[in-house]
């Protein structure tokens, strides 16, 4: 791998000039054969790839009102040509959304559309050939799908939806991610990311219950495939094991405890993200809803919870139901489904948890909002719940909160970097580019208001931060979970 | 007939066949096309009054690009607006007797083209002056602006340098409109004009201006958030793929 520079933090954000191909050289591995055709992909560049390309993007706009109307609706206007975190910490005029939307648009007028069949240079139009998927092939692993660029887009257009398809376009030809694509085999045949069998799972979270008894006193469960328990928790297999993951999953379990809910994780649904969104595919991403509608059967549950995950609260939140429903055998009184900022917000509101906030007084705490949550789906009953639920959750586990600069949080905010299937030590410069500037917003609260944490409420956000931090000044344990918050201040003990 | 009128005449009629039949065939279009997932960026509203409410102030007042670039929305939003008076003082070519309210608008619409050059002179330096968007522009971008600023100036020209014959030109209008042809001024800037504006209409459905019936098909902000009260059924219909031409 090339090496990189780490940009500087500037004391004031500012939109760098153009550097063309700056980024022409960042690239994922390319998924091997066996990856690619366990998902249902071709193994390697079929024969007439070209073609194949060519049809499957007509049957893609074909399907998608949302790709017909932003092929045809784009102007050129500008305004989201410094919106783009990759754009802002690359300076690669390719990653202005805009432009990497064009690096499609540009084949998509060539061959449906009668300018671009007749006047292709006028309009801009290309044919399909090997650079523009090579083009394809890493500007497209250089969108997070974060959606910022669709706030500010005065047609809405999203560049996500754009990379999907592209990024299905490519598997179907062959050309798949390694990151993703294994990822998706994985949780598709054993039924977490990670690739945890049902025994490991189980010794994970035995562990863990030993670990709350001895910190705690108090006997806090962690069930595994309990049948006729009422809650599914369905959460990021990153929760059983990475930091500061675990310690949000210890908070959840700390909150059903206090609650007295009668909960359970599958073994078989051991996984909350949804990696076939990344890629674009429908099929793959309703393969993995389906065996959460299947284990919510199988277990017999009442309802289910999602813990922190950014984009699969988007999938559950929006597409769950669609994919995998209706879900007439659950307990509808209760929303389908439901997340776990809901859950412990409700339980705040009506007391029935005791908090101690100064348990959390050794840290002055901001929030990132993770793009998926912001910008994709909704906390609450009213609009712009996602914003007000998470904060007031962490209001009520801490006494020092303090928001980062407006133009950086809520629906404007700055994806970690690490989003949309990136999450891979093969794409670190851009990971550690992309961060930029969340970590400039980051670093203005740190000098003015003291802060020492980042609480997240998304696994790959976490695991990003976890990574990039370091590359920044920070410390590596500078991001914690929301529900890591909840589980330092909340009181167990004596309820029962 | 002169064969000035034949080609305005038939010209006309091509443009408007084009205009009309191109916009009916795309937003048909995108009516069909299915939508396999539920995808309003978020906060969205979550009734259909608040979509009607949030896609009103989208087309009005530009309420994203407003939050996005001031630039871009005072020059983007100065021409469409002035664009409108323009276009609707214009309707006094087209009725007979003229509406009350198109008279009324009158001197609104005359001093509105100036404010629609201006706006459009704004986008367009921004194509040359910032780089970031001097990248993303096309040949085609900017023969876009050449031509909405011709129309502008060969308009401003016949009003305020080089009077036409406006009752002539009027006559010519209803004629079309009433199949009774009547001839076409022979007037170079009148030419010309026209002759640009016929060539918008027909672009129109071709070109990037379906940006005006696009918007509001736009899934991100046309869609209700409310999948957990209501499931987005999915329509994922293929129709047959067809290449241009």
């Amino acid at each position: 791998m090339a090496e990189f520079e780490t940009p500087a933090l500037k004391p004031y954000p500012e939109i760098p000039p153009i550097e063309i191909g700056s980024m022409a050289h960042s690239k994922p591995y390319v998924a091997k054969e066996d990856l690619q055709q366990k998902i249902g992909f071709p193994g390697e560049l079929i024969d007439n790839w070209e073609k194949v390309a060519i049809d499957k993007m007509g049957e893609l706009v074909n399907g998608s009102r949302a790709l017909r109307v932003f092929l045809d609706s784009c102007v050129k206007c500008g305004a989201c040509t410094d919106k783009c975190h990759y754009y802002l910490g690359t300076s690669d005029p390719n990653n202005m959304p805009v432009a990497r939307q064009d690096l499609f648009r540009s084949v998509y007028r060539r061959y449906y559309t009668l300018a671009g069949k007749y006047l292709p240079g006028l309009v801009g139009a290309r044919d399909m050939d090997q650079s523009v998927i090579d083009e394809w092939y890493s500007y497209f692993h250089q969108c997070s799908q974060c959606r910022r660029c669709s706030v500010y887009c005065p047609y809405g257009i999203d560049t996500a939806e754009i990379s999907m398809a592209a990024r299905e376009i490519m598997d179907t030809i062959g050309v798949g991610q390694k990151y993703c694509n294994e990822i998706i085999g994985k949780a598709q045949t054993i039924g977490n990311n990670l690739g945890l069998p049902q025994p490991a799972l189980a010794d994970t979270l035995e562990g863990l219950e030993e670990d709350i008894e001895e910190e705690t006193g108090v006997t806090v469960r962690m069930p595994l495939d309990v049948k006729g328990a009422d809650v599914l928790l369905v959460t990021p297999s990153a929760d059983f094991f990475a930091e500061p993951h675990v310690d949000g999953l210890i908070g959840y379990a700390k909150v059903f405890h206090q609650a007295g809910m009668s909960w359970t994780l599958s073994s078989y649904a051991s996984e909350a993200a949804n990696f076939g969104m990344f890629i674009g595919s429908y099929e793959n991403m309703q393969v993995l809803a389906l065996r959460i509608r299947e284990a919510a059967l199988e277990l017999g549950v009442k309802r289910i919870i999602f813990g922190e995950c950014g984009h699969a609260w988007r999938v559950a939140y929006n597409f769950l139901d669609t994919l995998a429903g209706p879900f007439d055998f659950l307990d509808r009184n209760y929303p389908m489904p439901q997340h776990i900022c809901e859950v412990t917000y409700d339980l705040l509101q009506r007391k029935a948890l005791r908090m101690d906030p100064s348990a959390n007084d050794d840290m002055v705490l901001t929030f990132h909002d993770s793009c998926n949550i912001a910008r994709g789906s909704r906390m609450g009953d009213f609009e712009g719940g996602q914003f007000v639920i998470p904060r007031e959750v962490i209001k009520a586990s801490c006494n020092h909160f303090v928001d980062m600069p407006a133009d950086t949080v809520k629906e404007a905010t700055f994806c970690c970097g690490g989003g949309g299937g990136l999450l891979t030590d093969d794409l670190v410069e851009l990971r550690v580019k992309g961060a930029l500037p969340r970590m400039e917003a980051l670093q203005q609260v740190v000098e003015q208001h003291g802060v020492t944490h980042l609480a997240a409420i998304c696994a790959i956000c976490k695991s990003q931060f976890s990574k990039i931090l370091p590359y920044y000044g920070f410390e590596m344990d500078q991001v914690v979970s929301i529900h890591q918050l909840v589980s330092n201040a909340i009181q167990l003990g004596g309820e029962h | 007939m002169s064969l000035l009128t034949i080609a305005f005449t038939l010209l006309f009629y091509f443009a408007t066949a084009t205009i009309v039949a191109g916009l009916v065939y795309r937003i048909r279009l995108y009516a069909v096309t299915p939508t396999p997932l539920r995808i309003p960026t978020t906060p969205a509203p979550i009734t259909t009054q608040g979509v009607v409410r949030r896609m009103f102030f989208e087309v009005t007042l530009f309420n994203s690009l407003f939050k996005s670039n001031k630039w871009i929305w005072l020059f983007g939003w100065v021409f469409h607006a002035a664009l409108l008076f323009v276009l609707l003082r214009h309707l006094r070519y087209f009725t007979d007797p003229v509406w009350s309210w198109v008279a009324l608008i009158q001197p609104i619409g005359s001093y509105a083209a100036f404010a629609m050059v201006a706006g459009l002179a704004g986008l367009w330096a921004r194509r040359f002056l910032v780089d970031r968007v001097r990248y993303i522009s096309s040949l085609s971008d900017h023969l876009m602006l050449a031509l909405l600023v011709a129309i502008g100036l060969t308009g401003l020209g016949m009003k305020y340098v080089a009077h036409t014959d406006i009752v002539a030109v009027k006559a010519f209008f209803l004629g079309l409109m009433y199949f009774d042809w009547q001839p076409m001024p022979s007037d170079l800037l009148l030419c010309l004009h026209l002759l640009l504006v016929a060539l918008l209409m027909i672009i129109f459905p071709f070109s990037k201006l379906l940006h005006a019936p696009g918007v509001f098909f736009s899934p991100t902000r046309n869609q209700i958030d409310n999948p957990r009260e209501k499931r987005h059924v999915p329509t994922r219909k293929s129709a047959p793929v067809k290449q241009a031409g």
